[in-house]
């Protein structure tokens, strides 16, 4: 036990307090884990590989092989050791994230309409025009409920504030097609199959609702010409890396899973092929980017998406989930405007934090950017998946002078951020348990009301030291518990979990 | 529901019933084996489960003379032979996988488990170790396809193509089946006198009622000794017989009854003319026409009714 509070004392903010006392929330587990056996967790380990596997909740890696050398799919690495975020916290946070989500919401039909936000000289229009993620076909749309991102995946870290107490930053807004939520769902499922005696002692708030909350929003979001909307998922099809959370949401939700062979458009309505005839499509949760929904208007060449599709949504007969050009808001060069953006349409204070930004576009902030490359995170404007981004601490002076090359060459593709001293939770890894770095992803649904359930995705950078919790960067999952209030103290489910523990 | 969707349960039954009539026939091959027999009827054996499947002229292409291990290899490892057990237990899993959605938790789990299991075993050398356990396993792991589809899903469309597919392969497997036993028999010793040649008759005969699981139907149906004509009525004609053309028949008829669309008459017709043919056939009439061609213009009625099923009901229909 004494091991374990060791290898903690230096590490910020989520198991530990400053003083190296664990966290309130953190204790009964603490004390549970502390019980175990040596090899439990090397055998739940194996045993939530062995169901993973079985039940298929693979990610596909392009051109490569999976362990067994017979297909290209791999199981996102499943840690064992939940993340745990005290009630209190996570009010704050699911406050702060409907304030985020619906000036966002707002922020995207201001552009696409009359553009007060670049009228009031808050956000600069070229920033809007260079945009590629700005899609003139969409200038007057009019969208069902005004909501452009019926879906957002909103990344969350916890980091020491200036006064060295831990706080919650946003560190970006996924507003186009963001994934995980399956991951989300399969992970508790597992943690309670594995464990179901922790479940006793801590009160964690269910997540299994998020099929009937994401159905609830896609309906509410149908163009109103039908009082029974049908719904579908619009997969790129299954070698797609996210194909399993496609199946998944499909499946739990009770639609249809169409690939773009399986639709049509006739007379400026969209039609799905079945069995008995062409039928009616009213809402499409769309899994696929704007590049690939329309060959008729985008991609010429691309054959993932339905001809035709733009016109019947512009008609307002369909509904795309989430709507076409919601990449204009989630882009790093708007990030930095968020706030400002929430003083502006909805007259309130931010209540999440974005971390510090340099906008190398700026001359002061290129310049302190510059001067302090060693120091700060760079990332490309239109970076995603952990590519394109320069960690200054981790990097050698050659990768340093590269970067400086390319960010010389093209100021404004690029942003700067202070290196957070990002939160840790213990994790188990090969060498046994160790602290690894965390961020979290929150989704929030927005339909008539902006709802969620509490908690979201974790992510772990499972690489010692690393800061990059990517699947696509060998990143893996854990289970992420939100404690409702009136949680057990630790003494009371002391002689509960004794007898769980085996 | 969509024509993607069912085209693709459609198939993914198919595969799985295909996996297993294989290995009825590896199987049973593999016991005939172990008899006493002359190297030349062996050899015929081997080969006419090859053109059971019409992959004699791809495998001597690959493998020159026909020998049992060779062809055990070719019909359960070869993974560019695309009817081996292997190639249809993962075509069976990744059609599933196309549709996971239309599917119960526990019938993609089947399939998946199948899949991952069937390399594990392969790579573990079972088969070389005991083939007749592992082709217990294969026919094992269909039937639990099979029942866990009638026992977990909802009795919808889904659930009426997969069973579509089951029973139009197992009708085109029997068939192709009894063709080539009887074709084997003909040209080497049926009919003829000696003793030897009698007990010869009697395990081929039964060989072939094993290998759909019906040496134990026959005694209890006909209380009588083997005898070709019997066995060709049992998987012919009884409708009572869950293997035999009839019953096969029947289940696609009733599944298409279900399933029927506004265009799909002329299938139904097709199917249903079929199995009037069965039901009012008598094996003695089969008999004197010839078995072997009586057969082969089954299977290619087989394929066409395939073929209007497939053009009904499963292809994306145009705009």
């Amino acid at each position: 036990m004494q091991k374990f509070d060791e290898m903690y004392t230096q590490l910020p903010y989520e198991f530990f307090t400053q003083g190296a006392q664990i966290r309130d929330h953190y204790k009964i587990y603490d004390e549970w884990l502390a019980r175990q056996p040596g090899d439990m967790m090397a055998k739940r380990r194996q045993e939530a590989e062995l169901i993973f596997r079985r039940v298929g909740i693979t990610f596909a890696v392009y051109g490569d092989k999976d362990e067994d050398g017979s297909g290209n799919e791999r199981l996102i690495p499943f840690d064992l050791i939940p993340r745990i975020i005290p009630s209190n916290e996570w009010k704050m946070m699911e406050k702060g994230l409907v304030q985020r989500v619906t000036a966002l919401n707002r922020f995207i039909h201001d552009v696409y309409h009359d553009q007060e936000i670049i009228k009031a000289g808050i956000v600069p229009r070229d920033q809007l025009e260079n945009n590629v993620q700005f899609r003139l076909e969409m200038m007057g749309v009019d969208v069902v409920n005004n909501i452009y991102s019926q879906i957002s995946g909103i990344d969350m870290v916890r980091a020491p504030n200036a006064n060295g107490e831990g706080e919650y930053y946003v560190l970006e807004d996924n507003l186009r097609v963001p994934s995980g939520v399956s991951y989300m769902l399969e992970n508790r499922k597992m943690t309670m199959r594995l464990f179901p005696g922790l479940f006793n002692s801590h009160r964690v708030a269910p997540v299994a609702h998020y099929p009937d909350l994401l159905l609830e929003t896609l309906r509410a979001s149908s163009p109103p010409t039908t009082a029974e909307p049908t719904v579908v998922v619009l997969t790129p099809g299954m070698h797609n890396s996210a194909y399993y959370e496609h199946a998944f949401l499909a499946q739990q939700m009770g639609v249809e899973l169409v690939e773009g062979q399986d639709l049509f458009v006739k007379d400026n309505f969209v039609y799905m092929r079945t069995t008995r005839g062409p039928v009616r499509v009213d809402v499409i949760n769309r899994r696929l980017d704007d590049d690939f929904l329309d060959p008729k208007v985008f991609r010429s060449n691309s054959t993932l998406g339905c001809a035709g599709l733009m016109d019947a949504y512009r008609a307002g007969n369909v509904t795309i989930c989430n709507a076409v050009g919601t990449g204009v808001a989630d882009d790093k060069s708007i990030y930095p405007y968020v706030p400002k953006m929430i003083e502006f349409y909805l007259g309130e204070k931010p209540i999440l934090n974005n971390v510090p930004t340099y906008m190398c576009r700026n001359k002061d902030d290129l310049a302190y950017t510059l001067a302090n490359m060693k120091d700060l995170v760079i990332k490309e404007v239109h970076g995603a998946g952990g590519y394109g981004m320069l960690v200054g601490p981790a990097s050698t002076k050659a990768e340093i002078e590269d970067f400086r090359k390319a960010l010389l060459a093209n100021p404004s593709g690029y942003i700067s951020q202070p290196t957070l001293s990002l939160s840790s939770c213990p994790t188990f890894v090969e060498s046994g348990i160790a602290p690894r770095h965390i961020d979290l992803r929150p989704f929030v649904l927005s339909g008539k009301k902006v709802q969620m359930v509490a908690g979201g995705l974790t992510r772990v950078a499972l690489k010692e030291g690393s800061l990059v919790v990517n699947s696509s960067q060998g990143g893996g999952t854990k289970d992420t518990w939100v404690l409702e209030d009136g949680a057990p103290t630790a003494a009371s489910v002391q002689s509960q979990t004794q007898t769980q523990s085996n | 529901m969509l024509s993607r969707t069912a085209d693709h349960l459609f198939w993914m039954s198919r595969y799985t019933e295909r996996a297993e009539n294989t290995a009825r026939m590896l199987d049973v091959n593999y016991e005939t084996s172990l008899l006493p027999q002359s190297a030349s009827v062996a050899l015929l054996g081997w080969q006419g489960l090859l053109s059971i499947s019409e992959l004699l002229s791809t495998f001597t292409e690959k493998h020159g003379d026909v020998t049992a291990s060779a062809v055990m290899e070719f019909m359960v490892k070869d993974e560019t032979n695309p009817s081996s057990i292997v190639s249809c237990l993962r075509a069976a899993r990744e059609n599933a996988r196309a549709v996971r959605g239309s599917l119960t938790t526990e019938v993609w789990e089947t399939l998946n488990q199948t899949w991952l299991e069937v390399n594990k075993k392969l790579k573990a050398g079972e088969l070389e170790d005991d083939p007749g356990q592992f082709f217990e396993w294969v026919k094992y792991r269909s039937h639990l396809s099979r029942g866990v589809t009638v026992g977990t899903m909802l009795m919808d469309e889904a659930f009426h193509f997969t069973r579509l597919g089951t029973f139009l392969e197992r009708a085109d497997n029997t068939a192709r089946l009894v063709d080539v036993k009887f074709h084997a028999i003909q040209n080497d010793f049926y009919g003829t006198t000696g003793s030897k040649n009698q007990e010869h008759d009697f395990y081929h005969w039964s060989s072939i009622l094993r290998s759909v699981s019906g040496f134990e139907v026959y005694r209890k149906v006909y209380r009588d000794v083997i005898k070709p004509e019997r066995v060709a009525e049992l998987l012919i004609l009884r409708a009572d017989m869950p293997r035999s053309l009839h019953a096969s028949l029947n289940e696609v008829v009733n599944n298409l009854n279900v399933l029927s669309n506004e265009n799909s008459g002329e299938t139904h017709r097709l199917a249903g003319k079929l199995c009037a043919e069965l039901k009012y056939g008598r094996i003695d009439e089969i008999l004197a026409t010839g078995l072997d061609a009586y057969l082969t213009q089954f299977l290619d009625r087989v394929n066409d009714l395939a073929a209007h099923i497939s053009k009904d009901f499963l292809l994306p229909s145009a705009a």
